[in-house]
């Protein structure tokens, strides 16, 4: 094995499942990468691929593996690039030989692919139905005849683990989104998984990056107030980190989009709650004394991360089927638009009603108006758009219910106020999710290799 | 009512992210003034009023002096949640526009 570096650059590659493809390839020609890290689970889709599994077996993971490997392959192995990503979703062993399969196609015969496994924990809650429900403290058991998949979020040492095979790629499943980038950290630079000034380091680079564009000029313009150059081709970012924890995070300069303090600022405190325990299988990280300071247009300091042991659990997210969810649209302009679609809400409600469905639940939205916010409270109720789209949804145990919503709103096409126009429908399976926390040594994460190193 | 008002909006920026059926929207001022009025108007209360029409609450506030930036824990935000909520925007991506709408008294 190398000895390690004083000095590594880590790359985003991807912040979400849908997320762009050409980022990834710039940082793979030109960004001087170490590592290239794709994030691309969201909390419900190892459920969503779990039921793609169950239907063709070697399928269950991220719907654009093979676009993302085939763009960045090439620049990677010639760059000599690793590339750690979660893409493997419900399939990890799959997405590997998915990507072995491409990787031939692309002229490299037997790439290599370190597999982590152990993140699928739905025998455990099956033979503990006594867990607790984080959301609520009721036993898991509730959920176990409607469960679709249960995955613990796995730690760096996994993804360290998995480099120290040798392997080009790492490939795993649940694993938490910090750890990706940190165990390619702490393989890069050999940091130990005790040393926590150092997790600390690691954990706040991956918190910054694993949505990628969102440091990077994403979720950020609002026009004349804060811009950004070139819109159009954001850039995703990169960390260079050293041996000793100093972190630097910073972006090609000529991608598109900005990294300065405001939003570097943005995102750390992106789905944080209290900023003295942000929880990770790794650490828990206290961001309370972070600081950036501006070190030229593309490159932004950190400093001040700290880091408390971890946890004795490991956090599972439980996938579960909860019914259906039906809905419609129309759309009314002009005068008296909003009065319009009141009207045709009424009678949408009534005609269910009549109908004999009832739903636990009913949502109105008037597009243009209340969908987002609501009408407003005090002083600040919403005036009335030009055009107003109503959209009614209601879940329903039950699939015909929840059909019903849809067509009911589609009647008004005919049978419903003046000019109602543009009207659609639909009904979707809704997936749920709730959280346990499973003592750490109940869970047995592996590392195979497919491929010959 | 003609009282003199500044907007959250003209005085920082915010993202919204959510966990669950949790939003958490940071505001972050634009300089040092900004920030002693947020730190001292902005209470949890005024933003469980502005968000009392969508989210149950309760609001948490944490301050982050060295980034000059307030967090709001809003929980019982997002409808259940995102994977089962009925919004449109189930994650509460817009949330943060709703802070900045946020009218504050001036004076």
């Amino acid at each position: 094995m190398p000895s390690p570096k004083t000095t590594i650059r880590v790359g985003t590659g991807a912040g979400f499942s849908d997320d762009r493809i050409e980022p990834a390839v710039d940082l793979a020609e030109r960004g001087k990468v170490d590592y290239l890290v794709f994030e691309c689970l969201a909390e419900r889709t190892i459920a969503r691929e779990n039921l793609t599994r169950t239907k063709n077996p070697e399928l269950g993971y991220t719907p654009y593996l093979v676009e993302r490997f085939q763009a960045v392959l090439p620049a990677c192995t010639k760059n000599g690039i690793r590339i750690v990503t979660n893409m493997g979703a419900a399939n990890p062993l799959g997405a590997a030989r998915a990507v072995r399969r491409e990787a031939k196609a692309l002229g490299i015969p037997d790439l290599p692919v370190a597999v982590i496994t152990g993140d699928d924990v739905a025998d455990i809650v099956r033979k503990n139905p006594q867990l607790p429900l984080m959301e609520n403290g009721e036993p898991v058991e509730s959920l176990i005849p409607r469960m679709a998949s249960a995955n613990a979020y796995l730690g760096a040492d996994m993804i360290c683990a998995g480099l120290a095979t040798g392997a080009p790629v790492v490939m795993t499943g649940r694993v938490a989104d910090p750890s990706l980038f940190l165990g390619s950290m702490m393989h890069g630079l050999g940091w130990r998984y005790d040393d926590y000034s150092m997790l600390a380091v690691g954990t706040l680079a991956g918190h910054l990056m694993e949505c990628a564009a969102q440091l990077t000029g994403g979720c950020f313009i609002d026009p004349g107030k804060k811009d950004a150059e070139d819109a159009v081709n954001i850039g995703f970012p990169y960390a260079d980190v050293t041996a000793d924890g100093k972190l630097t995070l910073g972006k090609l300069d000529d991608s598109g989009g900005r990294l300065d303090v405001m939003t570097c600022t943005e995102q750390i405190l992106y789905e944080m709650h209290d900023p003295t325990s942000y929880i990770t299988p790794d650490c828990i990280l206290d961001i309370t004394d972070v600081e950036f300071a501006s070190e030229n247009k593309h490159r932004v300091r950190a400093t001040g991360a700290r880091a408390r042991p971890r946890t004795p659990t490991y956090k599972a997210v439980v996938g579960y089927h909860d019914g259906y969810i039906g809905e419609g649209e129309v759309g009314y302009s002009g005068p008296n638009a909003l009065a319009r679609a009141q009207l045709a809400e009424k009678i949408v409600r009534e005609r269910l009603k009549k109908r004999g469905f009832t739903y636990p639940e009913i949502r109105v939205d008037y597009i243009g108006m209340s969908s987002q916010h609501g009408m407003g409270v005090g002083d600040k109720v919403r005036p009335e758009p030009y055009e107003v789209r109503l959209r009614i949804a209601a879940r329903s145990p039950d699939r015909k219910s929840a059909l019903a919503v849809g067509f009911e709103v589609r009647t008004l096409h005919v049978n419903g106020p003046s000019g109602g126009g543009g009207g659609s429908n639909g009904i979707r399976e809704v997936l749920a999710v709730k959280s346990i926390l499973i003592p750490r040594d109940m869970v047995k994460p592996q590392v195979t290799v497919e491929g010959t190193l | 009512m003609s009282t003199q008002t500044v907007k959250v909006y003209d005085l920082a920026h915010a993202r919204a992210g959510d966990k669950g059926n949790t939003s958490n929207v940071s505001v972050t001022a634009y300089d040092e003034k900004a920030w002693n009025i947020l730190r001292e108007k902005l209470t949890p209360e005024v933003v469980m009023k502005a968000y009392s029409e969508i989210a149950k609450g309760p609001v948490t506030r944490y301050e982050l002096p060295k980034l000059r930036a307030l967090n709001f824990v809003i929980e019982n935000a997002l409808g259940g949640g995102v994977t089962v909520s009925l919004a449109q925007d189930m994650h509460g991506k817009s949330l943060s526009f709703l802070m900045l709408d946020i009218e504050l008294a001036a004076g």
